[in-house]
């Protein structure tokens, strides 16, 4: 019986009459990396956004850790444990580094209706923010306002965000977005080291990093899953060559 | 009963003065995404400027006509020297920018017009009564209000789902960038549409010249309420505006007519009517927080 | 000489004007300017609670002048069934009102708690325009709720006999009401300043920025900016509570829109986000509304402009202006 950290059942989603998500049937196993391909427009952010609960399911279930999600709000998800990455990178550029992380790890340690001592002066907050910063390959930038950082370290700050807190599940939207080939070789092995002690969804466009990570393959197309295999299934199988990677092998 | 029509009546005619203004607030809203406190003041340009022509000249054609040419004319001076510079602002700027217009327009009006209301009197032939409802002389002029509220809807329904420039405005307000593209001159269209705006507020202001007072600061109480309609009914939507507009110009109306009635058979104690006073100046932001907390993006989300 | 030095030199100084400014004043014969300077701090003190929430929450309130107006009446009403002798209300207990500045705080700051949690949790569910009209239409309601108040004189307002009293303090005394004034700014600044440093402010800044990503973090964003709603909601009925006492005299003015505009003027002239910025706005906007008037009675026609020269030229206030200046130095 193999370990399932998150399924989803005959999840659905339409907007405004249009089928972004149709009946979809996903199962992550704990501790696999498990990417989510898919040609543009087939539905990936979505089901990321409804994973994660920015977007309200039509219909179906969400179980996650044994437990229905499906009605959860996204603020409630993230303290359960279910961490999201976004595309367009939404790190705080007002604040610095160690701040966006410190801010991170605030939200999974207790509660922030603190008032007086100075957040900044927390250590606990600080040496966790140091070690993720570190971890992620920007222990020279931990004072810069993360809006003065380059594209590269600003995904790398993403993705550290979404590890504050020890999260079980990690849904990373397009982490390689625009970085290049150098950056996203670097993003690949500071994910790689992750493997196993998280559970990662990996939506991604970089087939390099896909073939290189996951453990498993769930192809994408007009909002249905039409394979799920590992990546030598997923190579050989005839539907996905056909709709998908036709174009791109 | 035939009270109750009179009311519906006074009603409907408050909600189409309402949707004059909150037709060209709702648009500007829409197509510049701009928040103007100011416009108001627009309103209150109108009705100055035709009662002081009405009394000099004794036409109200006339008055009209220069009163609409004159909030135009505001608005367009309004836009190109302050406005402009305010678009890709946020909120909180565009709301400080147009109450110190506020200020402006204001202290301008006492300072041409001084502090005294000024009264406007109707024309002979708009001040009779005609019996819509029989034996009830309801004032001619309270209709040819609720009329041209109605020419308006239909003329501005004409104007943005049947013409080239309404085609403009509609693209300008889906996709800033893709009627740039389109080689349609930005800057134009924008001043076009805020000066219609000003000219239909200023063309409600006319309209109420003859019922209430005109004097300094006159625009800012009824804008509040044209806001409560533009939110009710959706920002940036003109059906979203006409349906607020009317539902709250009938919520006021019926609200202040027969709530002191009602709470005094309910309660029948002496407080019942300064309660049913305070209830009733209150009932439609109460309903306005009722529909937001259902709706928060309005009846009409855009 | 490092930057932080002289921001603190800079604000010892603005402090010893204030402690200085009533004797000065007195050598002068000027000593309206105590009573008009009282004001300003009372504003500022307003003018800080507004800041918490625009500058620090990204949540424009409209209606702010309304817990301002809420906090005056606390103290005008509760100080007219002390005078008046008929009790303010006789269930569950009877009580007769109170002429106690320390419990008219507590009742005031209990009252805009409590309207400011039920108006909040409706009004926190829009956001930006919306969020900026309906403020301003809770505010209205509560207007026209005080004009049709016939028994506590309606739209004519209520005098108060007499400020609260205060212990150790000889409230009456303009010089002495103007050094407790001084001493509970300087209390808000602190408190303020200790608030958007700490954790709590951390959030409240994150909401500003990107409050769906604060959700996608574990924030419960909704619960934090009410919380903040609330705070700043006691903060301005502590300063109406003070202004009342001011004037002995409250009405429904204080509710009106015009009010929570210069407020969010204050804010944005001194340059929000920084509490000190809604103390310096405070000052000059009073400053230049004084000096105006004493050109022209239409001061209006010039504060309208520059109100507007200010947005369009000075988008970081004068607080921002200062902080470059010290930056280059």
């Amino acid at each position: 019986m193999p370990d399932i950290l998150l399924s989803t059942e005959n999840l659905c989603k339409s907007y405004a009459g249009l089928r972004a998500n149709h009946n979809l049937n996903l199962q992550l196993l704990r501790g696999e990396i498990h990417a989510l391909i898919g040609p543009n427009g087939a539905g990936k952010s979505t089901a990321v956004a409804q994973l994660s609960g920015e977007l309200a399911s039509d219909s179906g279930r969400i179980i996650f850790e044994g437990r229905d999600i499906t009605r959860m709000a996204v603020h409630a998800r993230a303290r359960a444990g279910v961490s999201r990455s976004f595309q367009v990178t939404s790190v705080f550029d007002e604040m610095s580094v160690l701040d966006n992380l410190a801010l991170a790890i605030q939200a999974h340690h207790g509660h922030s209706y603190r008032f007086w001592r100075a957040a900044k002066k927390d250590r606990f907050l600080n040496t966790q923010a140091n070690t993720l910063a570190d971890q992620f390959g920007l222990e020279q930038a931990h004072d810069l306002l993360a809006g003065t950082l380059a594209h590269g370290e600003k995904r790398q700050l993403e993705v550290a965000m979404t590890l504050a807190g020890n999260p079980s599940l990690l849904l990373l939207d397009e982490p390689m977005a625009g970085i290049g080939p150098g950056g996203s070789k670097k993003l690949t092995e500071l994910l790689d080291a992750l493997r196993g002690r998280y559970t990662v969804l990996l939506v991604e466009h970089d087939m390099d990093a896909v073939f290189a990570l996951a453990d498993r393959i769930s192809v994408l197309v007009y909002g249905e899953i039409i394979a799920t295999g590992s990546v030598d299934e997923i190579r050989r199988d005839k539907k996905v060559q056909q709709a998908y990677l036709g174009e791109v092998c | 009963m035939l009270l109750f029509f009179e009311q519906l009546l006074n009603g409907l005619q408050f909600g189409f003065m309402l949707f004059l203004l909150s037709a060209g607030l709702t648009l500007v809203f829409g197509v510049m995404n701009l928040i103007n406190l100011a416009h108001g003041s627009f309103y209150m340009v109108g009705a100055y400027v035709a009662a002081t022509v009405m009394l000099a000249s004794g036409s109200f054609v006339l008055a009209l006509l220069v009163a609409l040419l004159v909030a135009a004319a505001c608005g367009l001076l309004v836009e190109v020297i302050v406005l402009r510079h305010l678009y890709r602002r946020d909120h909180l700027d565009q709301v400080l920018a147009t109450f110190g217009l506020i200020l402006f327009f204001n202290e301008a009006t006492r300072m041409i017009w001084g502090r005294q209301p000024l009264f406007m009197q109707l024309p002979e032939f708009l001040s009779s009564t005609v019996e819509v409802i029989p034996d009830v002389p309801y004032p001619l002029y309270r209709l040819v209000i609720i009329g041209v509220g109605l020419a308006v809807a239909l003329g501005l329904y004409l104007l943005i789902n049947h013409t080239r420039l309404g085609m403009r405005i509609r693209a300008g307000a889906s996709d800033r960038s893709m009627i740039a593209a389109l080689g349609v001159n930005i800057r134009w269209l924008y001043s076009l549409v805020f000066a219609l705006g000003a000219l239909l507020a200023g063309f409600a202001g006319v309209m109420a010249a003859p019922i209430f007072a005109v004097e300094s600061g006159m625009g800012e109480s009824i804008l509040i309420l044209t806001f409560v309609v533009i939110v009710i009914g959706g920002i940036g939507s003109i059906k979203g505006a006409l349906l607020g507009a009317l539902l709250v110009g009938l919520v006021d109306t019926l609200g202040r007519a027969f709530l002191p009635d009602l709470l005094q058979w309910l309660f029948t104690t002496s407080s019942a009517n300064s309660i049913a006073a305070s209830l009733a100046s209150m009932s439609i932001y109460i309903l306005m927080a009722a529909i937001l907390a259902f709706k928060p993006r309005g009846l009409f989300p855009v | 000489m490092s930057s932080i030095n002289r921001k603190w030199i800079f604000l010892l100084v603005c402090l010893s004007l204030l402690i200085l400014l009533p004797p000065v004043s007195q050598t002068l014969d000027e000593s309206y300017l105590i009573s008009s300077m009282t004001r300003v701090l009372i504003f500022a003190m307003a003018a800080i609670s507004l800041d918490l929430i625009v500058g620090y929450g990204g949540m424009v309130s409209f209606g702010h002048a309304a817990f301002v107006g809420l906090g005056a009446y606390t103290a005008a009403i509760l100080s007219f069934h002390i005078n008046d002798g008929s009790p303010l209300f006789t269930m569950p207990f009877a009580y007769d009102g109170t002429n106690q500045l320390w419990a008219v705080l507590l009742v005031a700051i209990g009252v805009a708690a409590l309207v400011a949690t039920l108006t909040g949790m409706i009004s926190l569910r829009t956001h930006r325009i919306h969020f900026i009209m309906i403020t301003l239409a809770f505010a209205q309601m509560l207007y026209y709720l005080f004009i049709s108040l016939d028994y506590y004189g309606g739209e004519d307002g209520l005098p108060m006999m007499g400020r609260n009293q205060i212990p150790l303090i000889d409230s009456g005394d303009d010089t002495s009401f103007y050094y407790f004034c001084l001493l509970v700014l300087i209390l808000f600044i602190i408190l303020a300043r200790r608030l958007v440093g700490s954790h709590f402010g951390r959030v409240l800044q994150g909401c500003k920025y990107n409050e769906k990503r604060m959700q996608t973090l574990g924030f419960n964003t909704y619960r934090y900016r009410l919380t903040a709603y609330v705070i700043a909601a006691m903060g301005a009925a502590v300063a109406g509570v003070l202004l009342a006492n001011k004037t002995e005299y409250v009405d429904p003015g204080l509710f009106s829109w015009h009010l929570s505009g210069e407020l969010l003027v204050m804010v944005i002239l001194g340059g929000m986000g920084s509490i000190y910025g809604a103390v310096i706005g405070a000052i000059v906007y009073l400053l230049l509304e004084q000096i105006f008037s004493a050109y022209t009675e239409h001061w209006m026609i010039l504060l309208g402009p520059v109100l507007i020269l200010v947005v369009i030229y000075a988008r970081h206030g004068i607080y921002g202006y200062l902080q470059k200046l010290n930056q280059n130095a």
